[in-house]
């Protein structure tokens, strides 16, 4: 059967991992390729690298450390983080991501999903929303939360999905941070509107949540989370037998 | 020497780099000669039949391909690079493969049930079905790595390992010096490593 994923993400600036990270056993607790790896020998799906870097600089950066990753951590990796045109998925793809988030840029360029699907397929592009309550209704942000479009999330995602993206990743800004497990109701209305696989990102603080998550809405494919796992809050070995514990399908 | 067939479908970092972390030179590359003096064929693809198998035979190297394949020399191919052993596929139209296996490729929600996504997309566990060398390091309902929307169907005796999602899929195949894969062992960790260690060692 297939396995409900864990995913950590790790949000690089300037070639390093920012929020701290606490682990024993590292040698560079920053440095994004240890730590993929470190989570790749300890039992998580997938990754998500953010590039959070501004300047043309850092994307060099970026580039070169994704590199390195993909020499040396083989499960899939995915990309995010200033993709907004297809020239930024042939940057990341060439340097052994195999799947691309965009956010702001699908929101800027209606034609980019469609465009990267055709080139790239389908299994390539995720659509990764930042959507946060206003006044009753979901809506999508853009530029990291910070921007309110006031478009209808659930209807953009899934127009979204019939241009193309082959993944949701649905981070809800109202739990992000707040530790209390993720955003139940936003998640449910959103796997029930798409037939493609959903993350659900943003309120994670304990194992419970993911064993919440999973269970309460069962076409939730993964939970992503990043601090937790970071400051070593949550152990994915730990996580993983607990949910295994709980019948739900887990690669141990 | 090991030769990862470069016909112009996906990116072949991963799957180069796998084979440099278990200690294998690998040559990616377009030119027929180095197919024949290769050891070893990868043949990897993702994306959609049609414009793959296009794509393979415009590139001059289905031919030779398939002369090694019936010289004996040890083939593996891909996700994508598995279903073009085939004889034929009915994504988006009917496109022939190289025939090196007897099959149809399909979409996989003609067997699964409709509440299933498509496609499947991540780690589920090979059911063995007929003994492989490339499992020779490989215990039985280990988990690998998974997307596709299609998948290959053919006689029960060229599966080597199935899957389960909501119906046995086919994972794994095999006719003789012929090994075909549907998941993605350089992205499967270290269960997938090993199954690409064992390829190498196959015929060695």
């Amino acid at each position: 059967m297939i396995t409900k994923r864990i995913i950590p993400c790790l949000d690089v600036k300037d070639g390093r991992v920012v929020k701290g990270v606490n682990f024993q056993g590292l040698n560079d607790v920053n440095s994004p390729v240890e730590l993929a790896k470190f989570y790749s020998d300890n039992g998580a799906d997938e990754l998500v690298f953010y590039d959070i870097t501004a300047s043309s600089d850092g994307r060099k950066i970026f580039t070169d450390i994704l590199r390195e990753t993909a020499r040396n951590v083989f499960i899939p990796l995915t990309v995010g983080g200033g993709i907004s045109a297809v020239s930024d998925f042939e940057r990341v793809l060439s340097c052994g991501a195999d799947k691309v988030s965009v956010n702001t840029g699908a929101i800027r360029n209606p034609s980019l999903i469609p465009e990267a699907a055709k080139l790239y397929g389908s299994q390539c592009v995720v659509i990764s929303a930042d959507v946060k309550r206003v006044g009753g209704q979901f809506h999508v942000f853009a530029r990291g939360g910070r921007d309110d479009t006031g478009i209808e999330a659930v209807g953009w995602i899934k127009r979204c999905v019939d241009a193309g993206a082959g993944e949701v990743v649905l981070n809800s800004i109202d739990t992000d941070g707040v530790k209390k497990g993720f955003d139940i109701e936003m998640l449910k209305a959103v796997c029930d509107a798409v037939s493609v696989p959903v993350i659900a990102s943003g309120g994670a603080g304990k194992i419970e949540d993911f064993v919440e998550l999973f269970r309460e809405v069962p076409k939730a494919d993964a939970g992503l989370a990043a601090s937790i796992f970071h400051f070593g809050e949550v152990a994915i070995g730990d996580l993983k037998v607990r949910m295994n514990d709980e019948n739900i399908p887990v690669r141990l | 020497m090991i030769a990862i067939v470069n016909y112009g479908v996906g990116n072949l970092f991963s799957l180069e780099s796998s084979f440099n972390a278990i200690g294998h030179k690998v040559l990616v590359t377009s030119s027929p000669s180095d197919l024949k003096d290769a050891e070893r064929i990868i043949l990897p693809g993702v994306g959609a039949f049609g414009d793959a198998t296009e794509k393979l035979f415009a590139s001059g190297l289905a031919e030779p391909l398939i002369d090694e394949a019936k010289n004996g020399k040890p083939i593996l191919g891909i996700c994508l690079g598995m279903q073009l052993l085939f004889t034929k596929s009915y994504e988006f139209g009917e496109f022939d493969g190289l025939n090196l296996i007897p099959g149809t490729v399909r979409p996989i929600r003609e067997v699964i049930p409709n509440d299933l996504k498509i496609p499947q997309m991540g780690w589920n566990s090979l059911t063995f079905t007929n003994p492989s060398a490339i499992y020779s390091r490989t215990p039985e309902n280990s988990y690998v790595y998974f997307v596709h929307s299609y998948s290959a169907f053919c006689d029960e005796r060229y599966i080597t390992a199935t899957t389960d999602y909501g119906a046995p899929l086919t994972a794994s195949v095999q006719n003789g010096n012929i090994y075909g894969v549907q998941y993605h062992p350089e992205k499967s960790g270290n269960v997938g490593l090993d199954i690409l260690r064992a390829f190498c060692e196959v015929g060695a």
